[in-house]
């Protein structure tokens, strides 16, 4: 399931309701970011999603994990809207028979979420307001995962 | 009446997030010439580097006609989450 949300979430409350119910599970990985102070450079982060298009374009990375992946499941919830620090930003879970198959996606659906995902970040600081495009740390990670499909 | 929406720094540069335009125009081409005669700066942004448009949230590329419903987004290079 993928949703964004306007308003702040418990990331123990999700994992629990993600986790329960599960017999033949095995292993559930999650991921929650933070969103950082900066120093103080950073005293709200507002991000844009286009509501529909943003769900779907998740939904087909999504897509992707789990052709990649034996998942039995997975959860992603995105903060948008304005986000103070210390305040969780996004959560993803995975839940699959076995533990390295629910890191790997884990890993690979943030990665891709950070560089790829259609928001629109803008940092409000002490020094005023600016737009935020990913690092070049953050396509670097999710390059790594074209680079591994390609390799036979 | 044709809906067009704006993201990121469009947004702030134009200083509207979301208008309807009736009569629609006929085609993407035709938008960009109305919005770029009322804001040279806009329509300049517009055709910027990493700029995409969709049509009703599908990604087009190039010029693409357009109904009098259409939904028309631009999205400029994204942040990721």
């Amino acid at each position: 399931m993928i949703r964004l949300s306007t308003e702040p979430f418990e990331p123990g409350a999700l994992l629990t309701r993600f986790a329960q119910g599960r017999s033949e599970t095995g292993a559930v990985a999650t991921f929650t970011g933070i969103a950082r102070a900066e120093k103080g450079g950073t005293q709200i982060l507002e991000l844009e999603a286009y509501p529909g298009f943003t769900e779907a374009e998740i939904g087909k990375i999504a897509d992707q994990a789990r052709t990649r992946w034996a998942l039995d499941d997975l959860l992603i919830v995105h903060r948008i809207g304005r986000i103070a620090p210390g305040e969780p930003i996004v959560f993803v879970a995975t839940a699959s028979g076995h533990r390295r198959a629910a890191f790997e996606a884990c890993d690979f659906l943030m990665d891709y979420l950070k560089s790829r995902a259609p928001f629109w970040k803008k940092e409000h600081g002490p020094a005023g307001a600016r737009w935020i495009e990913p690092r070049p740390e953050d396509y670097a990670d999710a390059a790594r995962w074209d680079a591994e499909q390609e390799t036979p | 009446m044709a809906r067009v929406l704006l993201f990121g720094p469009l947004r702030d540069l134009a200083g509207w997030r979301e208008r309807e335009l009736d009569p629609p125009p006929s085609s993407i081409a035709e938008l960009r010439r109305a919005l770029a005669a009322e804001d040279a700066r806009l329509g300049e942004a517009l055709a910027g580097p990493g700029v995409q448009v969709s049509i009703d949230q599908q990604i087009v590329r190039g010029d693409a006609a357009l109904s009098a419903r259409s939904e028309v987004a631009f999205l400029p290079p994204m942040s990721g989450g």
